[in-house]
């Protein structure tokens, strides 16, 4: 019997090279499982049956396409497209072997800092079913907490591979923009859209990282790593220079026991060699949520244009000519997150205001990217907590746009700036997960894990949430 | 008081690369639909787009061609509006930062060398295509659909926006020839506007003679041919002279024309001025043309049609000179010898009519034939022009003195081809006296039409009526 | 309020949105907010910041001119609403 709660991807790995577990009875655990304990969680909007390939299986953020597998977004205008073409990420999985598990859930293309917003229904929290996974990742994020996949892929635009793995306590990549391609990926923001990985410990994710990176030729905003990814084995942080920029640590709406999560980590690093200063980002998070809220519904205003009822997808008859389909395939289709950054997006970009907001966003961005490359030449990672918060209530937020917004706060600097982040579970507060956010200049990533990784060891947080134990 | 047309043109030309502009699908011509796309040019969820290389060299060669500057850095932009035939909901296109700038095309003509500013070109991708239909299936009459083919989606096109400098109807159709054939020459495009690789739209306004005001344009749009452009360039500037005579204003309006309604007034439209949301393109990076690479491309020009048609209108008309270069038969004309306006002459309208390949003509005695034209025969001419592409061809055997007359001399000739035709000979006896011409011809060729066609006549129907 | 009810309207137009009355009025209130926050960007002066183009510096990324396979058109149709023939069918444009 295999035990899905608590093994990680390098175990599976191991068991599938001594022989001792096949990839198809490893897929079939997985299921097993997905029977068990996804019926109260909802990660899941599909499974697929058949094991295809000998490796570790994986799970899939509905924003990913996959060759023959219905791909939705989480929206009802793509209910039942099946993609005729894999993305760039399905097919390196593929070659590494790697069996798809399913496809979770998420907030309607990726807009969304809870699933709530996601057409199928919500996702519940492994730690708390009451409670929300975080979003947009929050169906793979909930699927990699409650062993129901030992690793997935989520995406990250303001934060949603981050953010959704603070709440789990699971780790998240968000990675340098341009370094895990988009082709294939349902399009939220263009230049701030990247997949990340989703794991149990920093280990697998650098493992996983290492199988979708790379420049490829399908993409252009993408380019070659500079250097191959490294596994972390070291776990000390001497000679490591941590930086605690006072923004993001002292940002509006932390909850205490966040901070305190958090403050203990920075003490951590203190111990284990690290360098620990203060800096300071200061515009980055200040301005940096109004940033990404111009820039991001700008670019997906016209992103979601092509879900016109045309070509594939939902269509919903018009009274009389294709303007009128249009309209209410549109309407039908898209929930209110989607419409609301539609018409945002759309007034951003208009005759008229585009100087003044996205123009002016796009010009922020240049100072968000020069704060932190500043902070950087002091440091070689800066820290915070991942989300102000623990993992809310289901309900809480929904009706609440800007609320929502908040939870990305912490996580949307860095990501406007191109910058890669992780977020490792550090502790609890209220028995639920608080995430560690730690940010480093672009192609960074072998530094994020080694000192992930390290505190990982140290910290010794146990990825199983109690209640499932 | 006298107005002055203010004409100014905005031209798409089909780049003819094998592949579409942001995907490697084959570029089609006339294949069965949607067989030539892929989920770039559909736009399927999470595709991205690719450029095109060859596309991106082809626009700088026309830039320069045209005199132009080519941007240090250009920027691909979305212009975002909804329509059957725009997949994505968007066209990738440019919009302030375009790959060319500020050049000039001097366009010879009867009233000097006007030259022509060229704002910009730039790159962008073509639309799909919507086909109109009645419903198919005996369904209610009148219902109808939009039938679409995405195999032209994403073909590379190349926008050209004049300066409005255009002043009478007969230079817009003179640039637009001329346009075409440097583009053709260039390699770069078919430009046939059958085909659909050649579109432009024109913008029309008039003013007092002399004075530097912008009024009021309309725009022609859909028109099929330089021909009826120039028609209903015309026609428009006499409308708004009307107009502004009468003392009214002219209003902003767009003419849409339909091909086979040359009669027909065009359908008039006040186009809502549409926002198309501009933004630069997220999922490309900006261009920042190599100066190698400019640098080559400028080197590789030939001696483009605009430059031999002035050199040519040194010693000619600039009709003929223009007539003579986008006719092809330019380069033959520089190598034959004479006079020039009798060369010229003589290429533009017998030689043209023989339909001979200009590249198969050995041009002295091409030279030779047209210095002695006038002192022979009308048919002998136009035989030995029919000739003249032929290997070894010699104009001395169509000049000499004289008809052959001598029936003594005709006759065999014409008993020999009686004898090698007597099919024909046998149907003209059974009542095809059509056939007289062929026989006549024929005794003509072995003459080298040297014969007199009149004795030519009476010899045949006398042989054939025995 | 940032943003009125007829500026709604335009751009649900603008993006094809065909919005209830109910809708028209929430989202008026809603976007309203957004727009009042995310309208503190202009409280910076940034005359001599450039915008940021891409997060990466890159220029000059393309494919050569070389034809790859076109998909086959069963699966160009495949997940059409509706089609007759090798076309997608909508309603009349």
């Amino acid at each position: 019997m295999i035990d899905t709660l608590r093994l990680t991807a390098e175990e599976a790995m191991g068991l599938i090279e001594r022989g001792e577990a096949s990839a198809a009875e490893l897929h079939a655990a997985y299921l097993d499982a997905i029977r068990d304990r996804d019926g109260e969680l909802h990660a899941y909007l599909r499974t697929v049956d058949e094991a295809d390939g000998g490796g570790v299986p994986i799970a899939f953020k509905d924003v990913i396409s996959s060759r023959g597998v219905e791909t939705t977004a989480g929206s009802k205008v793509l209910q039942g497209y099946v993609p005729v073409f894999d993305s760039t990420v399905a097919a390196r999985c593929r070659e590494a072997g790697l069996p798809l598990i399913g496809k979770t859930n998420m907030d309607e293309f990726a807009m969304g800092s809870s699933t709530e917003n996601s057409a199928y229904g919500p996702t519940r929290n492994p730690w708390d079913p009451e409670r929300v996974p975080g979003g947009s990742s929050g169906g793979s994020a909930a699927a990699v907490a409650a062993g129901l996949a030992p690793w997935a892929l989520g995406t990250d635009t303001g934060g949603s591979v981050k953010q959704p793995a603070s709440l789990c306590g699971i780790v998240g990549l968000r990675p340098t923009y341009g370094t895990v391609s988009r082709y294939g990926i349902v399009a939220f923001a263009s230049s701030l859209d990247q997949v990340g990985p989703m794991t149990k410990t920093v280990r697998d994710n650098a493992l996983l990282y290492r199988i979708i990176a790379g420049r490829d030729p399908c993409d252009t905003t993408t380019v070659e790593l500079p250097q191959p990814v490294e596994l972390p084995e070291r776990e000390d942080l001497k000679g490591i220079r941590v930086g605690v920029p006072k923004e993001l640590n002292e940002a509006e709406g932390i909850e205490p026991g966040v901070k305190e999560a958090a403050d203990r980590t920075i003490e951590l690093c203190r111990e284990l060699g690290a360098e620990v200063g203060e800096t300071t980002l200061p515009r980055s998070v200040e301005y940096g949520l109004a940033c990404y809220y111009l820039v991001a519904p700008a670019e997906a205003s016209s992103n979601l244009s092509r879900y016109d009822g045309v070509r594939y997808g939902l269509r919903v008859e018009g009274e009389s000519g294709v303007r009128s389909m249009y309209e209410r395939t549109r309407d039908a289709g898209f929930g209110d997150e989607p419409k609301r950054r539609i018409m945002l997006g759309a007034y951003a970009l208009s005759a008229g205001y585009y100087d003044a907001y996205y123009g002016q966003a796009q010009k922020v961005r240049t100072v968000i990217a020069q704060e932190h490359a500043a902070a950087f030449r002091s440091f070689d990672v800066l820290v915070s907590p991942t989300s102000p918060t623990v993992a809310f209530r289901l309900g809480e937020k929904a009706e609440n746009p800007l609320a929502m917004y908040l939870s990305d706060v912490l996580t949307i600097p860095s990501n406007m700036a191109g910058l890669p982040g992780l977020s490792i579970p550090c502790g609890l507060s209220e028995d639920l997960p608080v995430g560690f956010q730690l940010i480093g200049p672009q192609f960074s990533e072998n530094t994020l894990f080694h000192v992930g990784h390290a505190l990982e060891r140290a910290i010794g947080f146990d990825v199983v949430p109690g209640r499932l134990q | 008081m006298n107005w002055e047309p203010v004409i100014g043109l905005e031209i798409h030309i089909h780049l003819k690369t094998r592949t579409k502009m942001f995907c490697r699908c084959e570029v089609a011509y006339s294949e069965p639909e949607n067989t030539r796309t892929c989920p770039v040019c559909l736009a399927h969820p999470g595709s991205l787009p690719v450029p095109n290389a060859k596309a991106v060299e082809w626009t700088i060669k026309l830039g320069l061609a045209l005199g132009c500057r080519i941007a240090e850095r250009a920027v691909f932009h979305r212009k975002n509006y909804f329509y059957p035939d725009n997949p994505k909901g968007y066209q990738i296109s440019q919009y302030d930062e375009p790959l060319c700038v500020d050049g000039r095309l001097v366009v010879p003509g009867p009233d000097g060398e006007p030259e022509v500013g060229i704002v910009r070109a730039h790159l962008e991708e073509d639309a799909a295509k919507n086909v109109h239909t009645g419903s198919a299936q005996g369904r209610i009459a009148g219902a109808s659909a939009t039938l679409v083919d995405f195999n032209r989606a994403g073909t590379p096109l190349v926008e050209i926006v004049t300066r409005p400098d255009l002043r009478s109807a007969d230079d817009a159709r003179r640039f637009l020839q001329l346009l075409r054939q440097t583009v053709v020459e260039l390699g770069i495009s078919d430009a046939e506007m059958e085909k659909g690789s050649l579109r432009f739209d024109v913008n029309v306004s008039i003013r007092p003679q002399g004075s530097d005001e912008l009024r009021t344009r309309t725009e022609l749009k859909n028109l099929n041919s330089f021909a009826f452009a120039a028609k209903a360039i015309q026609r428009e500037v006499e409308r708004q002279t009307g107009i502004y005579e009468a003392g009214g204003e002219v209003e902003q309006e767009t003419l849409h024309f339909e091909p086979g309604t040359e009669s027909a007034p065009p359908l008039r439209s006040k186009e809502e001025a549409q926002d198309y949301r501009y933004f630069p393109e997220p999922d490309l990076v900006p261009l920042q043309p190599p100066a190698e690479l400019v640098e080559r491309v400028r080197a590789e020009l030939p001696e483009l049609p605009g430059a031999r048609i002035l050199r040519l209108a040194a010693d000619l008309d600039p009709d003929t000179a223009t007539d003579l270069v986008t006719s092809g038969r330019d380069a033959l004309f520089e190598r034959v010898p004479g006079d020039r306006r009798a060369v010229a002459n003589v290429l533009m309208n017998q030689f043209a009519a023989a339909g001979v390949d200009a590249a198969a003509v050995d041009p002295e005695e091409l030279g030779k034939l047209i210095e002695a034209r006038s002192r022979i025969p009308r048919e002998r001419l136009i035989e030995a022009l029919a000739a003249s592409g032929t290997p070894g061809f010699s104009a001395d055997d169509y000049l000499g003195d004289g008809l052959m007359a001598d029936t003594s001399e005709l006759e065999p000739i014409v008993d020999r081809i009686l004898e090698a035709n007597s099919g024909q000979v046998e149907a003209y006896r059974g009542g095809k006296e059509g056939l007289l011409g062929f026989f006549v011809g024929q005794v003509m060729r072995e003459t080298r039409g040297k014969a007199d066609p009149k004795v030519v006549n009476e010899l045949l129907r006398e042989k054939l009526s025995a | 309020m940032a943003i009125t009810r007829d500026e709604v309207l335009h751009v649900a137009r603008l993006a094809r949105l065909e919005l209830t009355d109910d809708e028209v009025e929430r989202f008026t209130g809603q976007l309203s907010a957004i727009l009042e926050a995310v309208a503190k960007v202009s409280e910076l002066d940034l005359s001599d910041v450039e915008p940021t183009a891409h997060p990466l510096d890159l220029v000059n990324v393309w494919a050569e001119d070389e034809p790859r396979p076109s998909i086959p058109v069963e699966d160009a149709l495949a997940n059409a609403p509706d089609r007759e023939a090798g076309f997608f069918k909508a309603p009349p444009a």
